[in-house]
């Protein structure tokens, strides 16, 4: 497995225990702690976007066919995406559930919009046949 | 990777960039830019990325990887993946842009069913050569 791959694969995996976390504090916290009262939607995206789509790119960077299997790949866009993703994830775990409307959250769209993007135009070309 | 799964896979990118850019839109909302979002964003957010991105992807990978059939076509037939794949889209389309919950579930759960009839028979031991 590249180092890519294990790099998201592990942060996968520590977005999925800290998803659990958060979502086995919220039920009972969530009277003493606004953050925690308002902390649904990180739940969730750190479930769909931390854990899944992350291990899908994982498995995606390492096991999807390349143009020329003997050539090194570009690893540049895999990394762009997990620092956009990664870091719009937590400007969006820190600014979402403190309400009000916060300026924070505008860029953390951006960020992980745009790992999204860098993943779907890295991934496009290598589906294809033999 | 056979033709199918391609597409499926071209798809499943479709509706993650289609469904991320709503996602964007109402995350960046809520921060006041932009300064509103339509109602039927956060519906259509949630279809094209819980059905649309991972089920399209799922059935893509499950339809090249799946082990194969030792006689008659290697992956079976493909009328009911095809299936699948429109049944698939159209209900991911209909229920989360078009807000038509019946109609879009109904051909959702069809598409399920029809890879779940092609993808039966191929859930079993790989039959590998002996050494």
């Amino acid at each position: 497995m590249p180092r890519l791959s294990r790099w998201f694969a592990r942060t996968a995996l520590l977005h999925l225990v800290t998803a659990l976390l958060l979502g086995a504090a919220m039920p009972f916290a969530a009277k003493h702690s606004a953050y925690l009262a308002a902390a649904w939607p990180v739940y969730i995206h750190l479930l769909v976007l931390g854990w899944a789509t992350q291990l899908i790119a994982a498995v995606a960077f390492w096991m999807f066919p390349r143009a020329d299997p003997k050539a090194a790949g570009n690893d540049a866009p895999g990394w762009a995406m997990y620092g956009l993703l990664n870091s719009g994830l937590l400007l969006r775990a820190f600014a979402e559930p403190v309400g009000g409307r916060h300026a924070l959250l505008p860029l953390a769209a951006i960020l992980q919009l745009a790992a999204i993007v860098v993943f779907a135009a890295t991934l496009w070309p290598r589906i294809r046949g033999r | 990777m056979p033709l199918a799964s391609r597409v499926f896979l071209r798809l499943a990118l479709l509706h993650l960039v289609a469904g991320s850019i709503l996602g964007a839109w109402l995350l960046g909302a809520k921060g006041g830019w932009p300064t509103t979002a339509p109602e039927w964003f956060r519906p259509a957010h949630v279809e094209m990325l819980l059905l649309g991105w991972l089920l399209n992807l799922i059935m893509g990978t499950a339809y090249w990887i799946l082990p194969r059939h030792a006689t008659g076509p290697a992956r079976g037939r493909t009328g009911p993946v095809v299936f699948a794949l429109v049944s698939l889209n159209a209900g991911v389309i209909t229920a989360g842009c078009f807000g038509w919950l019946v109609a879009g579930r109904a051909l959702e759960a069809t598409a399920a069913a029809a890879f779940a009839l092609h993808a039966w028979s191929r859930v079993r031991p790989s039959i590998r050569p002996a050494r």
